[in-house]
């Protein structure tokens, strides 16, 4: 064991960011119990940065002006290959108002809008949504769980508490629940070490209650889905994560979920 | 172009949001935002490596910071009267209201380079070095930056530092 290295200026603001690993933040927790005039001081800031943002959360929350919507600036004509733009525009427009339309399912002959599909869709919605969010990508943190686990059980009238993919190297950021044309949905998020977010997602099954796994890409989105004993799961990553991947987290939370449920 | 629906459109919130702090004038910002998305949708095909947040945060950087030039050119310092405060900030408890708008004000009165390190880091939740890679600085100087903001700001909202708050009888 080597003695910590001496505590810098760079590793306070650091840790009035939060983004110290954990052990560094230790040790400068451990620096300031024993320098009163710099706590004082670094706590100030703690406080200043909550105030910040505080003070400029509305900003973000206030609806986005029409000008501003993304598919309409896309669509505007004025521009080469007009057509292309407008039929990719009319893509995601179908995306963005929660149908399955824009979700490729391996079986083309299964109902997109419920059953397994929507769970997808459903999925990814809340993925696009809340896992870019830079303020409250979850409304319950992992500190927060087992009030996380009550909720979402209640809601769904089934235990049902977040699959453990640490050993996976996703540590778990906390959840929320989420509405879905089917009834509510408990939305579980996950991080690694790179930043990369991944969601869960279950809800309750009207049809395809049991149904093997399946998986569903667009775009930038990937996915697997399945439903079992009356419930449906679907796993979301960004598409880069390689598919192989993915599929061995989602039969990793399928064997949680299998035995919790 | 999906991709680009999926990554950009959620940034949009957060572009306004940083815009808005920086020019302090909600027109004006949506402007740029609306410029800066612009560019995004003609560009999109060609962007390098970086990855769309970034991206979209270093367009719309330099966009304010020719703006916030283009002010003080035509000398048309960007003051806010209340109601421009009114409209960047409104929590629903008074005292929070106050609070934060004082806090607003002395954002206001920060460096430019410091306030715009400030509000990247501590409000945005970029990372140090997307931060350098935005504002085009090494990452130590994003840091002497955010020291420097962040000691400011505290002196400015304890009247340590000129200018002096104003008070309202």
């Amino acid at each position: 064991m080597s003695a910590p290295s001496p505590i810098t200026e760079e590793d306070l603001q650091s840790y009035v960011d939060n983004a110290l690993g954990p052990a560094r933040h230790e040790e400068v927790t451990a620096y300031l119990a024993q320098h009163p005039e710099t706590q004082l001081r670094i706590d100030g800031l703690i406080r200043q940065r909550a105030e910040l943002r505080a003070a400029l959360a509305p900003i973000a929350e206030e609806p986005v002006p029409p000008r501003l919507n993304l598919a309409r600036l896309i669509e505007r004509p004025a521009r080469p290959a007009a057509g292309a733009w407008r039929s990719a525009a009319a893509a995601i427009l179908l995306l963005g108002l929660g149908a399955a339309g824009g979700w490729m399912l391996n079986d083309a002959a299964h109902p997109a809008a419920s059953g397994l599909a929507a769970v997808a869709a459903e999925a990814a919605d809340s993925y696009a949504v809340f896992s870019p969010d830079p303020v409250h990508p979850v409304e319950l943190k992992a500190e927060e769980s087992e009030q996380l686990t009550g909720w979402i059980s209640a809601r769904l009238r089934r235990p049902i508490a977040a699959p453990d993919l640490a050993a996976e190297g996703y540590r778990f950021m906390g959840g929320r629940l989420v509405a879905t044309p089917h009834g509510p949905a408990g939305l579980f998020m996950y991080d690694d070490d790179r930043g990369t977010r991944l969601v869960v997602l279950a809800r309750m099954m009207e049809f395809d209650r049991d149904t093997p796994m399946a998986e569903y890409t667009q775009g930038a989105v990937a996915g697997f889905a399945w439903a079992d004993r009356g419930i449906g799961y679907s796993l979301v990553g960004p598409a880069t994560a390689t598919t192989a991947r993915l599929h061995a987290l989602a039969d990793e939370i399928r064997r949680q979920f299998g035995q919790s449920v | 172009m999906k991709d680009m629906m999926l990554l950009v459109e959620p940034l949009i919130p957060a572009l306004r949001r940083y815009a808005r702090a920086l020019l302090r004038d909600r027109d004006a910002a949506d402007d740029l935002v609306q410029d800066c998305l612009e560019r995004i949708i003609r560009g999109w095909h060609g962007r390098r490596g970086d990855d769309a947040c970034s991206w979209a945060f270093t367009i719309l950087h330099n966009l304010a910071v020719n703006r916030l030039k283009q002010g003080q050119r035509r000398g048309r310092h960007a003051t806010l009267d209340e109601t421009d405060e009114a409209s960047i900030a409104r929590p629903a408890v008074q005292e929070d209201r106050l609070r934060h708008l004082e806090l607003i004000r002395a954002l206001g009165d920060l460096p430019e380079e410091q306030r715009c390190v400030l509000l990247l880091v501590s409000v945005e939740d970029l990372s140090y070095a997307e931060a350098a890679r935005i504002l085009g600085i090494p990452i130590g100087t994003v840091m002497s930056r955010l020291s420097r903001g962040r000691e400011r700001l505290q002196q400015l909202l304890e009247g340590r530092a000129a200018p002096a708050l104003r008070r309202v009888k």
